[in-house]
């Protein structure tokens, strides 16, 4: 679960992490208060979408797609550029190098004091699947993209890891903020900023958290002038106070209805809609489509715990989507039974009256009686025996009708 | 031989009262495993029956281990209670002469994970498979040794060893072995989450020193790099024959698909990148999961096996 920098800085601020004052509005008027309320004869005025690169983005009107303004971070000098900046954001559509073409629709605003910049650094924290242990990643270039320092500087980025019994060592973090090149009260800052962020890492169970830029000020002090958290969804359930943060607008509608019947659905942009057990068995349909010169509609998972009603689900979802000219279903029955399967496909197509071919494949437990119960039913049903013989004839169905 | 398990394994079940452990359980026992007990704190002492046999419920794996001489458990809990099942498992294992444990439970915190597993590492005598997996299993010429939630059926004894991070993708691994006439040494899953106790090398370096394995299939997917060290490894210390395979290739970047694992993160993790370094190790490559058969016959031939 991703949430927006006006709610991670809130956690920052309750969690010992400086950051500059700044007031979240959601129309004009809040923001032109917002200016007042500050007192900050220059602020930033920052779209506020679950996605990098608001900078460099570009606004346009969502219904006539007319280019509206450049950059989706606007430092304003006055309460009537704050109002064009404003107005120029809320209710049109940011598109960045992450959000894709489609672009986000900006319903939140943050309005933020300035900060007069001395330096500006790089920070994360986030789980090192190697080492199995929280990563504390600083560079000393900040407010670029990280991934670009990685190729191009390598040695600009400094690495600790916590041990995961015992913690940060504190000797470690020093040597890490004098490896930024810090000294003096900036130095012990930002030691203590590393701390604290560790802290909140653990405490709200997070999976990253990163600062692009952290900055240091005129004064020395180091202070997060962006943030960028996520959650573990896994932890949710020690964390019921995350329900408040959750932004539905930034998440796929059909995903979380999916999530809901206990299937794990990732809509594509292909034809071949798939139903499967397993996330690996089901990448691999998607792989095996494509190997047959077609291309997915979807990733889905229905899981260990299918039942007709969320099969019946899966269905609906999978023909929502337009684009989708046949169904392959594939499943191999470990815990689910092949059977039950066949019964609840049935059932499904003829209560969502499916128009599009449709190839099962069973194998594994009760294959036989399932493929028999698609035989034997007036259901138009292709069955296959392998995964590559379900996949070349679901692409050959769909070719034909074309 | 095998790997790990074999059928003097003497298993334990963590969470057998619940749903899952006696379903799971019950299946175990049907393949000829030897279950020998269960625990559930607070409902110590109990009796259960599953397909006939007795199996007593013990409040902690210390007692179990002590009244069992049990040296495998399988964990079946709720995500939120795993963690501290599986460090339960390795203290009580690591003061009773080591074991194995395998976690099948899906959806633990990632940082419960980090402590589990760090708290395992402390215990020499142990080693943790998953969690997120369907478990470990060696079958024999009749049923075998089943420590998991994989169809036992689908199975037969041979020369193969299978290692997956995926549930039903290795079920696929293991049908394409028997398409070909070829069964199982040992099939374990290492599960889709980013942080497992038990990885790929650990696998291929069991594999490489079991003289029942003659070849291994080994089936990764998106997201990390363990696919490509376990490929380097493998370059340098494997002499049996590999077959490998890659979930993914269609997955779109920064896409969580189903596993927590599974996710390319700033263009890395591809399934491109995986196969390369498959290929570039001398691994057999099948990029379609139904030629997994025929690409393994191809590698036995090649190295003189068949």
């Amino acid at each position: 679960m991703n949430i927006h920098e006006y709610q991670a800085k809130a956690i920052f601020n309750d969690s010992g992490v400086k950051v500059v004052k700044g007031l979240h509005c959601t129309n004009l008027n809040e923001a032109l208060q917002a200016y007042d309320e500050l007192e900050s004869t220059i602020v930033a005025v920052k779209s506020q979408i679950h996605a990098g690169g608001r900078g460099k983005g570009v606004l346009y009107d969502p219904n006539t797609n007319e280019k509206i303004m450049e950059g989706g971070v606007k430092i304003a000098f006055s309460r009537e550029e704050v109002r064009k900046y404003a107005s120029s954001i809320i209710g049109n559509k940011l598109v960045t190098k992450q959000t894709g073409e489609e672009g986000k629709i900006v319903n939140n605003l943050y309005i933020e004091s300035g900060c007069e910049i001395s330096h500006e650094y790089y920070l994360a924290l986030l789980i090192d699947r190697d080492t199995k242990s929280v990563l504390i990643m600083g560079s000393t270039e900040g407010g670029v993209d990280i991934e670009e320092v990685a190729e191009k500087n390598p040695e600009a980025i400094h690495k600790i890891w916590a041990d995961p019994l015992e913690g940060l060592k504190n000797e470690e973090v020093i040597r890490f903020s004098e490896s930024l090149g810090l000294t003096g009260e900036s130095k012990d800052e930002m030691v203590e900023m590393v701390n604290s962020l560790y802290s909140m890492f653990l405490d709200k169970d997070c999976s990253m958290i990163e600062i692009n830029p952290l900055v240091k000020n005129s004064s020395g002090e180091i202070i997060a002038l962006d943030g960028k958290v996520s959650f573990d969804d896994s932890a949710e359930f020690r964390h019921p106070w995350r329900d408040e943060l959750r932004d539905l607008s930034e998440e796929e509608e059909v995903e979380i209805r999916a999530d809901k019947y206990g299937l794990s659905y990732v809509k594509l942009d292909g034809n071949i809609g798939c139903l499967v057990n397993g996330a690996g068995l089901a990448m691999a349909s998607m792989d095996v489509i494509k190997l047959y010169g077609s291309e997915p509609a979807n990733f889905l998972d229905i899981g260990g715990g299918a039942t007709s009603e969320s099969i019946t689900a899966a269905f609906e979802i999978i023909l929502e989507d337009e684009n989708v000219e046949g169904i392959l279903v594939n499943i191999f029955g470990g815990i689910i039974q092949c059977d039950m399967v066949a019964k609840s496909v049935i059932k499904a197509s003829k209560e969502i009256g499916l128009d599009v071919p449709l190839v099962v494949r069973f194998s594994g437990t009760n294959h036989v009686e399932g493929k028999n119960i698609l035989n034997n039913s007036d259901l138009n049903v292709f069955t296959a025996d392998t995964l590559a013989e379900g996949a070349e004839k679901i692409v050959s169905l769909t070719r034909g009708a074309q | 031989m095998s790997i790990w398990i074999d059928e003097n394994s003497k298993i334990l079940i963590q969470g057998i009262t619940g749903n899952q452990g006696t379903f799971h359980g019950t299946r175990m026992i049907d393949y000829d495993t030897d279950v020998v007990g269960g625990v559930t704190p607070g409902k110590g002492g109990q009796t259960l029956n599953f397909s006939g046999k007795e199996i007593s419920v013990y409040d902690s794996m210390q007692e179990a281990i002590q009244k069992t001489n049990a040296n495998v458990s399988v964990i079946y809990v709720p995500a939120r209670f795993a963690s501290a099942a599986i460090i339960e498992a390795a203290n009580a294992f690591q003061a009773n002469g080591g074991g194995l444990v395998v976690c099948i439970t899906e959806g633990i915190p990632i940082l419960d994970m980090v402590n589990a597993v760090a708290n395992v590492e402390k215990c020499p005598d142990v080693r943790l498979i998953g969690p997120n997996c369907p478990g470990i299993i060696t079958p024999r010429e009749k049923g075998g040794c089943k420590v998991g939630i994989m169809p036992g059926f689908i199975h037969a004894k041979g020369r193969i060893g299978i290692v997956s991070k995926s549930g039903t993708l290795t079920y696929e691994a293991v049908a394409q072995t028997m398409s070909v006439g070829e069964g199982q040494s040992t099939c374990v899953g290492i599960g889709g989450d980013p942080i497992n106790g038990t990885g790929f090398i650990d696998c291929l370096r069991a594999f490489e020193n079991d003289s029942q394995t003659e070849a291994v299939v080994l089936i990764g997917e998106i997201g990390g790099s363990a696919e490509e060290e376990a490929a380097e490894w493998a370059s340098k210390n494997m002499s049996k024959p590999i077959v490998g395979f890659v979930a993914g290739s269609t997955a779109p970047p920064g896409k969580r698909m189903g596993h927590a694992g599974a996710i390319i993160s700033g263009g890395k993790g591809t399934a491109e990148e995986k196969f390369a370094a498959f290929e570039r190790a001398g691994i057999h490559v099948a990029r379609d999961p139904s030629e997994i058969g025929n690409v393994l016959v191809k590698a036995l031939e090649e190295a003189g096996l068949r």
